[in-house]
């Protein structure tokens, strides 16, 4: 056995004794659930095989998306587990990063207390890869995305926001659209001026009264006001709100008296600091990052965190996990069960300690 | 040994790579019968011709069974993951320009840019219940282009001919395909995305970076080089 096979085992062994229970989900995933949840860059991350019986199967990118839905299927509640395994991710940029990787997690399902449920699945990671002195990064995406549903503008600017909060270069371009700090395109202009037609029949599925929707909400759209200065300034600063917790939210408190809808979100990460000191962790010297964790997968919804090297920038983050309620909300069809949980790369703990 | 010259089998492609040569008094001619994917090298030393399907050049070229190889830039782009690091271009060679383009069905007036194709495919989703399809048989460039333009809900499905078609069968809402001249597009009532040009491909020659020069071609490898360059 490989040393990085005997040391995920022995992680997911270490995590038994922290209170779950061994799940060894199938390496062969339905592709369409996949497909559904991810869009189609799974396929650029993903091996896609097939046969004619089950059609497309993807070989398991990652545990979560088996563990919560074997969870929903038959799971006790509250529940916390852990598995061991291989999962694989095409690497169609660079050639360094491996294909085929073991990864050992740790899932909580447990709606009783959020923020003791964060803190406990954070510090379990923390202590594990404590000796590599790794540099932590947290955030939380339910600020940002509390702050967009308070804003004074229409539902469908929200929506289209909402939409890409996990590509942030298309949300800041539509946050500057809406703001009023870039202009509509020309063609927009003119077709907003009546100025575009055309002679061509219409083809395809999309009929003429999708089309006309589309125009409505454009015309719409133009006479809605801009979104304000005052509340666009307040969102480039959340969104720059970057330093050690206690100083992020003594900053995050002051923003919420000009954005109120981001107060509950913020109570979360007052409470999540309380539980996680309560656990030993000091937060003094925890960063915290509001932007953070934005590219990475998109299910997580709340707390997120990463743990990197910093003597290797090259090498992808140790350990990732955050909260994925809205993941479970999807999965369960409305249905939604409060979870947390993170994944390690025993290859990469390996790698590390040889290098110290 | 010698060095290995791959150059596209048939077609409009051969002819016009054939003629590219000749200017440069390098003579490519096939040999053999009709049918037979055979041929020579006239007018340099110790050069041989590969004849292959323009498709194959890429993976031949990165495998270094070829040295040199004329095929375009979008199927070494396609085919080849970080392609510069396995191929270098020698030289841009003016004939076979063809665009990879994305297009929509010229009756959608609301569609001019990626970003409104990217808010279509939102509530095409809401509509029908599954993300609007996209026909290409360019997966890897189609998929990266979307994913910079920050376009999401949709799906590409495999079309490996007849592409423009795949509209009115509703079978796809777009495409992305190489055109030359936007002919057949609007034939079948399509349109040009406005910023939707995903690549600009021309027959290009090709030097491998992973082909071996046994010391014995190394003089004929730069006198090629130099006739061509």
């Amino acid at each position: 056995m490989s040393e990085a096979r005997t040391r995920a085992f022995a992680l997911r062994d270490s995590f038994v004794d922290a209170g779950a229970q061994v799940v060894d989900p199938p390496v062969l995933q339905s592709a369409d659930l996949l497909l559904d949840l991810y869009g189609e860059d799974i396929r650029a991350r993903a091996y896609v095989t097939s046969d004619a019986m089950r059609g497309e199967q993807m070989l398991r990118p990652d545990f979560t998306v088996p563990v919560v839905r074997m969870h929903m299927a038959h799971g006790a509640d509250p529940a916390r587990y852990t598995y061991a395994g291989e999962v694989f991710r095409r690497q169609e940029d660079d050639p360094d990063r491996a294909s085929e990787y073991l990864q050992v997690g740790y899932e909580v399902f447990d709606g009783s207390d959020p923020a003791a449920a964060d803190a406990e699945v954070f510090s379990l990671i923390f202590q594990t890869v404590a000796p590599l002195g790794l540099r932590a990064a947290t955030g939380d995406i339910g600020i940002l995305m509390a702050a967009v549903e308070g804003l004074k503008t229409t539902e469908r600017r929200k929506a289209a926001l909402r939409r890409h909060i996990w590509r942030p270069r298309r949300f800041r371009a539509l946050l500057d659209r809406f703001g009023g700090r870039t202009a509509i395109p020309e063609s927009r202009a003119k077709l907003l001026a009546g100025e575009v037609g055309t002679d061509a029949p219409l083809t395809g599925l999309r009929s003429q009264s999708e089309i006309d929707a589309r125009l409505a909400a454009l015309v719409e759209d133009a006479a809605q006001p801009p979104i304000s200065g005052a509340e666009m300034e307040c969102l480039d600063a959340l969104l720059a709100v970057r330093e050690t917790l206690p100083f992020a939210l003594s900053h995050l408190h002051d923003l919420s008296i000009d954005l109120p809808a981001i107060k509950v979100a913020v109570g979360r990460v007052d409470a999540r600091a309380e539980a996680l000191s309560a656990r030993g962790v000091d937060i003094d010297r925890l960063e915290f990052e509001a932007s953070y964790g934005r590219t990475l997968m998109e299910y997580y919804d709340g707390f997120v965190f990463g743990f990197y090297a910093e003597s290797r920038p090259d090498l992808p983050p140790v350990a990732t996990g955050g909260r994925y309620d809205a993941l479970t909300r999807r999965l369960g069809k409305g249905v939604e069960i409060p979870a947390v949980g993170a994944v390690l790369r025993p290859d990469l703990m390996t790698l590390l300690e040889g290098a110290s | 040994m010698s060095i290995k010259l791959g150059v596209p089998s048939k077609g409009r492609l051969m002819e016009k790579t054939f003629e590219w040569f000749a200017r440069r008094d390098v003579t490519l001619t096939r040999t053999g019968s009709e049918r037979e994917y055979s041929g020579e090298v006239a007018g340099i030393d110790g050069v041989a011709l590969v004849l292959l399907s323009a498709g194959e050049i890429p993976r031949e070229l990165a495998a270094g069974r070829i040295h040199l190889g004329v095929t375009g830039t979008d199927l070494i782009h396609e085919k080849l993951p970080l392609w510069e690091q396995q191929v270098k271009p020698i030289a841009e060679m003016g004939f076979g320009h063809a665009d990879l383009v994305l297009a929509v069905p010229a009756g959608w007036v609301d569609v001019d840019l990626t970003e409104d194709l990217d808010a279509v495919a939102a509530m095409f989703r809401d509509h029908h219940g599954f993300r609007l399809r996209i026909a290409t048989k360019y997966h890897r460039l189609v998929r990266d282009f979307l994913r910079e333009a920050g376009v999401a809900d949709y799906q590409l499905v495999d079309s490996q001919g007849a592409t423009e078609g795949t509209v009115a069968n509703e079978t796809a809402e777009a495409i992305a395909d190489i055109t030359s001249s936007g002919e057949t597009l609007r034939a079948n009532h399509l349109k040009i995305v406005s910023d939707g040009l995903i690549l600009a491909s021309q027959a290009t020659l090709w030097r491998s970076r992973t082909a071996q020069v046994e010391d014995a071609d190394r003089a004929a490898l730069n006198t090629l080089l130099k006739r061509l360059g």
